[in-house]
């Protein structure tokens, strides 16, 4: 059985002023098996974000479903952690706050929470900087931390909406890395929107590639590359074949994007 | 050279700032001391201080001024208690809001200063009365702002809690409160300025006590060097009170600085 399956789901936003109605997805399927790494790519305002938020409970469908676990998305909830591309660690607490903060909503015991955290702050690697307040870390530290308190509750699944966009290149490649070092020691099922191609090689065990809005699934591009990976993988005939493959396929939607733009 | 937006160096800052002071007294002791207005109506400031001076020691003026810090922390005290949590509801929940939100925006432009006829006729011209009158001064404005600002608290940040299993009661206790507590301490910082108004309008009227008494009573006596060291006065307790709340915002909430 499939861990998450999306069922028919599409969006369709109100018209602003009594203009007509904007779709922005056209309906959506898709099954996810457990522990899949799975990426969607898409040219910017292809709904790809939409379709995460409805994953993530964040917003509801015009049509169709979600299901985890067989049971019907219908608010957002503990076991879909989310991380953001805006940074959004709650300024008022700490690092160490920030991440047990989803613990302590449930009621978990502060001992317990306690040893929670501090294999998270371990993880991804901020020890040393449990105390600092998010506003005295950097953009990668930020999402490192974010990461780890959606990570901290254990979720079903993780669903990241380009979560390193606002990131500088190096910085960037290194939590690819970091993440996907994760993913493959602890097995998680991911659900991870991006618009850069070579993230969305680099990163998964399959890419689902967007058309330009209304969006809707284009290709299902597997990649069968060995695990664990190294980023030297990103130069090797293998990922330049796939990379070349999808950004054609990109392109054509990018060009579409931007002709009914400017119509 | 002057260049638009150029920041100033710090030593230059104070320098400039105590200059204007400086030129301020200059002026008013040329124009008070050289005989070109008529003392009577304006004390020169070294008649000032003497006044001043007389009365914290003859007058025991001390007890005003500790009687108008009373009335002003009171009035303002009972203002925030009833106003915070109730701009934090309106805020969060927009049922609250619409309910609440027209009478306030009207409620808030009734002038505290008209109330105080009222205000004696219920409350007579006691303690009670005088804050009541700063809490009326004080009350709606602070709803106001609070809800606004609580209003406009980051979705994102509610999203992400959301995410992590918080509940709407957590939302409103664990994320909107804390989130948006710097800005109310600076909105109740802001009102607190505005509730040294009220005070001495409050004084001014059907009081035994208090700066305003003292300026009102200076005045039927052409003592216009005590109502200046009145006014001076309260401006120095405004400046230090101003002073106190931002140092006590800069140790709650380290955060919203680092």
């Amino acid at each position: 059985m499939s861990k998450l399956l999306i069922e028919g789901v599409s969006r369709t936003f109100a018209g602003v002023g009594g203009g007509q109605p904007v779709r922005a997805l056209q309906p959506v399927d898709l099954a996810v098996a457990a522990n899949d790494f799975i990426t969607i790519l898409g040219p910017s305002g292809c709904g790809k974000s939409t379709l995460l938020r409805i994953v993530a409970g964040l917003e509801a469908p015009s049509t169709g479903r979600v299901l985890l676990d067989g049971k019907a998305v219908t608010r957002p909830g503990p076991d879909r952690g989310m991380v953001f591309q805006s940074y959004t660690l709650f300024p008022w607490l700490t690092v160490a706050q920030n991440i047990g903060f989803g613990l302590r909503e449930q009621g978990r015991a502060e001992r317990e929470r306690n040893e929670i955290v501090a294999s998270y702050v371990d993880l991804v690697g901020l020890k040393g900087f449990e105390n600092h307040w998010p506003k005295q870390l950097s953009g990668g530290m930020q999402q490192r931390t974010a990461i780890a308190r959606a990570l901290a509750n254990d979720p079903e699944i993780l669903l990241l909406d380009e979560p390193f966009g606002a990131l500088d290149n190096q910085t960037r490649g290194l939590m690819q890395e970091l993440l996907l070092g994760i993913w493959e020691r602890r097995k998680k099922t991911v659900l991870f929107v991006t618009h850069d191609i070579e993230e969305a090689i680099f990163m998964a065990s399959r890419v689902i590639v967007m058309s330009a809005r209304p969006g809707r699934i284009k290709s299902d591009v597997p990649v069968d590359l060995p695990h664990p990976r190294h980023y030297t993988l990103k130069t090797s005939p293998e990922f330049s074949a796939l990379k070349a493959q999808l950004t054609e396929d990109i392109r054509i939607e990018a060009v579409r994007t931007a002709q009914t733009q400017s119509a | 050279m002057l260049r638009p937006l150029h920041p100033v160096a710090p030593g230059t800052r104070t320098v400039l700032g105590i200059a204007f002071f400086v030129l301020f007294v200059a002026f008013w002791a040329w124009i008070t001391l050289g005989g070109h207005v008529n003392r009577i109506f304006l004390a020169d400031p070294l008649s000032m201080l003497k006044d001043g001076w007389r009365l914290l020691v003859e007058d025991r003026f001390w007890l005003d001024i500790s009687i108008t810090i009373w009335r002003v922390f009171g009035g303002f005290a009972l203002a925030s208690i009833v106003a915070v949590p109730i701009g934090i509801a309106m805020g969060a929940w927009k049922p609250v809001e619409a309910f609440l939100e027209p009478f306030v925006s009207f409620a808030r432009y009734l002038p505290a200063s008209a109330f105080i006829p009222l205000l004696i006729l219920w409350a007579g011209i006691g303690e009670f009365e005088k804050l009541l009158v700063i809490f009326v001064g004080s009350v709606f404005q602070i709803i106001l702002i609070v809800a606004v600002k609580v209003g406009a608290t980051r979705r994102d940040l509610v999203e992400a809690a959301y995410t992590l299993g918080a509940t709407d009661n957590g939302i409103v206790k664990r994320v909107i409160m804390p989130a948006n507590a710097p800005e109310i301490a600076e909105t109740l910082r802001l009102v607190l300025g505005w509730a040294w108004t009220y005070v001495i309008v409050a004084e001014l009227i059907g009081s035994s006590s208090g700066i305003g008494y003292m300026i009102i009573n200076s005045q039927s006596r052409l003592a216009t060097g005590q109502i200046i060291f009145g006014i001076i006065v309260i401006g120095l307790i405004g400046l230090l009170s101003d002073f106190a709340f931002k140092a006590l915002n800069r140790w709650l909430y380290p955060w919203s600085l680092a």
